[in-house]
């Protein structure tokens, strides 16, 4: 039986959320900015304009390469990879070639049957971003390029994996896992448009391998890498070969094509950068303080709340969420756990909000409620969402407290003697159904349950419905 | 030793357009040279000098960008603010 | 309070692309104000077209001035216009400009020397006192020894390049050519120090007055600078000159650079590579000549270059492009680099036992206009003055006579940052035959 292996590695390019360039004292806050209005004579590539490189993005490599075990050598240098192209001004990229700033590390992930393996990061090395291209068409004339050289020379840190990884599913999460720690590291904003960019390179033992480029989500990463494996296992079944080449991944149809352009061929003739000055930066990893990385705030969560492996991964999968719960735990660790992990993720995810739209005061509020039985579960989703829908993001004041809900749509918990009265009211207007229970059909009970629930707006609770239910139908019997 | 057609591959890699005319003489002209630049197989392999400066370093703090006006003064073509260029095909 | 310069000279040589026949200039109370100063045109100049003499740049006016520009400004000058060069720096006549060539003011049948041409006959020409030039090979004591006049390239990184419209980073330097060394000393003053902006500089300000006092000064004279390709009549002329310098105190020694015998190709090699990737960001697209976005980018960027960079230009691109490609980078660039090494140890060896090195800062007088056709002779001629650059150390061209009606140029080689050293023995030999 021939070894039908699939064979991963991933270049992952993460923009660092410094406040400036790369090379210049332009402001990386672009984001929704009109084109061209963050620029200056260097990431412009004007001619006489000379590189200054910014000290945080070498502090925020050497922050990535501590924590993922990488060896910083002594000396470190930047190169030039020359190419052309409408959205890199320079006809260069400053990037790093031979001397990168870090190499030889690890990070540890779960593989498909959940046992941890050790993925192994080759190097990573500091790039600038080029700008960016909008490609147009009009009746009158052909295709043309708009150039916005805003993102130009945005800093890039870039992860390179060894061939590792064994399928898709291992590689989104070694992505999401790495998208973590840099969060929880403060040098990188997944939440930003464009923030990561993924080449992947796959192949099936025994056959070329295939680079996949263009990859810019996570899903997508799974998804191409999918399309490749099946693409590429026709062909080994009809007996063809697989190619070894470049090929472009479209998200929109979730396949890859055959780039036939230039850029397979390249020489980027790299030579170190004379503008620039070497680093010796290796006595500087000492000094570095990494903060509490994921894994061990997951098993900070488990020991320190008492919460399952499940909960905590959930929680702190995202640096965001994760400092969220920690805010609200102390109303209750367990209950904050299901509130956040089960029950809020869900709703801000399928509201497009985001965890930081949400006032913690107002989810510690909630909790306390369930804890103290003053609303049920279902009220309590019932209040989460009314608070969700009217909740303005920045506008805290908007985002009303749910006791206030509580109070204005009169949900607090009936107490057991309140729907006795409904109950029998249930009973009295539903004679098949209590026929049906006596004739022994137990699904009878549901009904008349669903009932009184409905009647007092969910604020019963369900247990102590259904025995409340019993105790009722069986005293009519008598 | 540099033929005509090594020529016309490196004049493609530095995308420059090179007449067919002229293919001739710059080859010839290129050889020539590159056979002055043998000498330099007589270099011993030997280290580069070391730096003596390193670790030049900017502090990460916003200074002013151009207007957009500026940035885009010397363009011909522009389009809201887009600088416009010949796409790739 | 701003003030006018009427520039009213007559550019007989051709030494200008473009004149402010109207310049402005500040009483700043700086030591240059109220001086008209010619500016090389790769030095950027805010509002002002800057060329490099190239029609890949026509038309394009930097939104910055170079750091030594408002260096100038500071100290008052009035830039009254931007002088004609090599394109992009490459040359050894001035000839290749897109502009037409510009003559020797002694000679109106003769080269003024390259890259910097312009500016020395501006200044050799009585158009201004002063005017700054840059050297990547011999480009500012090229065109001083042949012009005349006196022309210093800096220790590398002693002044900002910051605005020098690049050709070869690691070897380059904006310099001053004056009518004598004292303007140079001054104009060398204005323009050095310190700048965040180029992070290869390094913080060395210049203030000096030139003392002609060099008793004791040792001064080695390498055999190579003496060999069988410099002209006799030439080489006689600066031995009676570095004779006046012994008149003067100093003391001389011979010496040998074995690395003379690459240093020409570790040169060529080295200026060309960074020049063929310093030269791909002239797309047309963000300033420079337009292009046509209807056509596709390789075909359209491959013809603008074909078309508007000069011969001379799409030569050294190729070579560069060839030195530096998979294959060959070891063979080339990665040896000149190592060759480039061994120059500068020859000199750190040579400057234990001796303060300045002699010669003549070029093989032969000022050529023809149009005799130097064939590329490879054109790059011969720079072989004396491209040790400097490969080393990094400062020198300078002084004129020390005549030969043929035509100017002779002394050299005097420093070690690094003892500039002003180099500019005393200069100015010795200037008040030794004043």
């Amino acid at each position: 039986m021939t070894d039908k292996t699939v064979i991963i590695g991933l270049e992952i390019h993460c923009q660092l959320n410094t406040k400036t360039k790369l090379f210049c004292g332009c402001s990386t806050d672009f984001q929704g900015d009109e084109p061209n209005t963050h620029v200056c004579p260097i990431c412009l590539g004007l001619p006489g304009a000379m590189p200054r490189l910014n000290k945080q993005a070498v502090l925020y490599a050497l922050k990535v390469a501590k924590a993922l075990k990488l060896t910083v050598p002594e000396v470190s240098e930047f190169s030039r990879k020359n190419y052309f192209y409408p959205d890199l001004p320079k006809g260069y990229q400053i990037s790093q070639y031979d001397k990168p700033i870090a190499e030889k590390g690890i990070m540890e992930v779960d593989d498909d049957e959940g046992h941890p393996k050790n993925i192994r990061i080759t190097r990573i090395h500091l790039e600038e971003d080029p700008g960016r291209l909008i490609h147009k068409t009009s009746r009158d004339r052909a295709g043309y390029s708009l150039v916005d050289y805003n993102r130009s020379s945005i800093p890039l840190i870039e992860i390179v994996t060894e061939p590792d990884l064994r399928s898709p599913k291992e590689a989104r999460r070694f992505l999401n896992k790495l998208r973590s720690t840099l969060e929880y590291l403060e040098v990188f904003d997944g939440e930003r448009e464009g923030s990561i960019r993924v080449d992947a390179n796959i192949s099936i033992k025994g056959h070329n391998r295939v680079e996949c480029k263009n990859i810019s989500s996570y899903k997508g990463v799974e998804k191409a890498l999918n399309f490749e494996i099946t693409r590429q296992r026709n062909l080994i079944r009809k007996g063809q070969r697989i190619e070894q080449e470049t090929r472009h991944f479209l998200e929109g149809r979730g396949i890859t094509t055959s780039s036939r352009s230039k850029e397979n061929e390249n020489d980027y003739r790299y030579f170190p950068e004379p503008d620039l000055r070497p680093l010796r930066v290796s006595g500087w990893v000492d000094d570095i303080v990494l903060p509490e990385l994921p894994d061990a705030r997951r098993e900070r969560f488990m020991t320190q709340y008492g919460i399952s492996e499940n909960h905590a991964r959930t929680l702190t999968g995202d640096l965001k969420v994760a400092n969220f719960y920690e805010s609200v735990a102390d109303a209750d660790p367990a209950i904050a756990a299901i509130w956040v992990a089960d029950i809020l993720l869900g709703e801000i995810n399928y509201r497009s909000m985001r965890i930081d739209d949400v006032p913690t005061m107002n989810i510690a509020d909630l909790i306390a409620l369930i804890r103290d039985d003053t609303i049920t579960d279902k009220s309590g989703v019932e209040v989460l969402r009314v608070m969700l829908d009217h909740c303005m993001g920045e506008n805290e004041e908007s985002c009303e407290m749910p006791a206030d809900i509580v109070t204005r749509l009169g949900l607090t918990k009936a107490a057991g003697d309140d729907f006795t009265a409904v109950i029998n009211e249930v009973i009295a207007a539903n004679p098949n159904a209590v026929a049906d229970y006596r004739a022994g059909k137990k699904g009878a009970v549901n009904f008349l349950v669903g009932q009184v629930m409905k009647a007092t707006r969910g604020r019963a609770d369900p247990k102590e419905l259904n025995s409340a239910m019993d105790a009722a139908l069986k005293e009519a019997e008598d | 030793m540099v033929l005509e057609n090594d020529v016309e591959g490196i004049a493609k890699l530095a995308d420059i357009h090179i007449q067919k005319e002229e293919l001739g003489e710059f080859t010839s002209q290129f050889n020539h040279i590159l056979e002055y630049f043998d000498i330099l197989d007589t270099v011993s392999d030997g280290e580069e000098g070391e730096a003596d400066l390193v670790n030049v370093l900017r502090e990460d703090e916003v200074t002013p960008s151009l207007t957009q006006e500026a940035a885009c003064a010397n363009a011909h073509e522009t389009e809201d603010g887009h600088i416009r260029a010949p796409r790739v095909m | 309070m701003v003030k006018e310069y009427f520039f009213e000279e007559a550019d007989r040589t051709n030494a200008f692309i473009t004149r402010l026949d109207l310049a402005m200039y500040e009483e700043t109370g700086g030591p240059l104000e109220g001086k008209g100063i010619a500016v090389k045109d790769n030095i950027s100049t805010a509002g002002i077209p800057t060329t490099c003499a190239s029609r890949i740049l026509a038309g394009y006016v930097p939104p910055f001035d170079a750091h030594v520009i408002t260096h100038l400004r500071e100290a008052g000058a009035a830039i009254v216009g931007k002088t004609n060069m090599d394109e992009f720096g490459m040359g050894t006549t001035t000839e290749n400009s897109a502009f037409g060539p510009t003559t020797n003011p002694h000679d109106a049948s003769r080269v003024p020397g390259g890259s910097s041409g312009g500016s020395a006959a501006a200044v050799g020409d009585g158009m201004v006192d002063m005017a700054l030039g840059s050297d990547t090979g011999g480009s500012i004591r090229c065109p001083a020894a042949f012009c005349g006049i006196v022309g210093l390239k800096p220790t590398f990184g002693r002044v900002s390049r910051y605005g020098l419209i690049a050709y070869s980073n690691s070897l380059e330097q904006i310099g001053p050519l004056g009518r004598t060394v004292t303007d140079v000393n001054t104009l060398m003053s204005a323009i050095a120090g310190p700048d965040p902006r180029d992070t290869t500089a390094y913080d060395r300000p210049y203030t000096h007055t030139p003392s002609g006092n060099i008793a004791g000064m040792k001064i080695a004279i390498p055999d190579e600078f003496f060999g069988e390709g410099v002209d006799p009549a030439v080489a006689e002329s600066v031995r009676n000159a570095i004779g006046k310098l012994e008149d003067a105190g100093a003391e001389t020694m011979t010496c040998s650079i074995p690395s003379m015998a690459y240093a020409l190709a570790a040169y060529y090699v080295t200026c060309t590579s960074e020049a063929s990737s310093n030269l791909s960001r002239f797309d047309g697209v963000r300033f420079g000549p337009s292009v046509e976005t209807k056509r596709s980018w390789h075909d359209e960027f491959r013809d603008h270059r074909g078309t508007l960079f000069g011969k001379e230009v799409q030569r050294r691109i190729l070579l560069g492009t060839f030195a530096l490609s998979a294959g060959y980078y070891g063979k080339y660039y990665a040896k000149a680099q190592v060759a480039r090494e061994n120059v500068r140890k020859d000199f750190l060896r040579i400057f234990k036992d001796a303060d300045i090195i002699a010669g003549p800062t070029m093989p032969q007088i000022a050529f023809k206009l149009g005799e130097k056709s064939d590329p490879l002779s054109m790059y011969l001629a720079d072989i004396l003055t491209v040790p400097a650059n490969l080393a990094g150390v400062p020198a300078i061209s002084v004129p020390c006579g005549m030969v043929e009606k035509m100017p002779v140029g002394l050299q005097l080689i420093g070690r690094h940052f003892e500039d002003e050293r180099v500019v005393d023995a200069a100015f010795a030999y200037e008040m030794e035959v004043a």
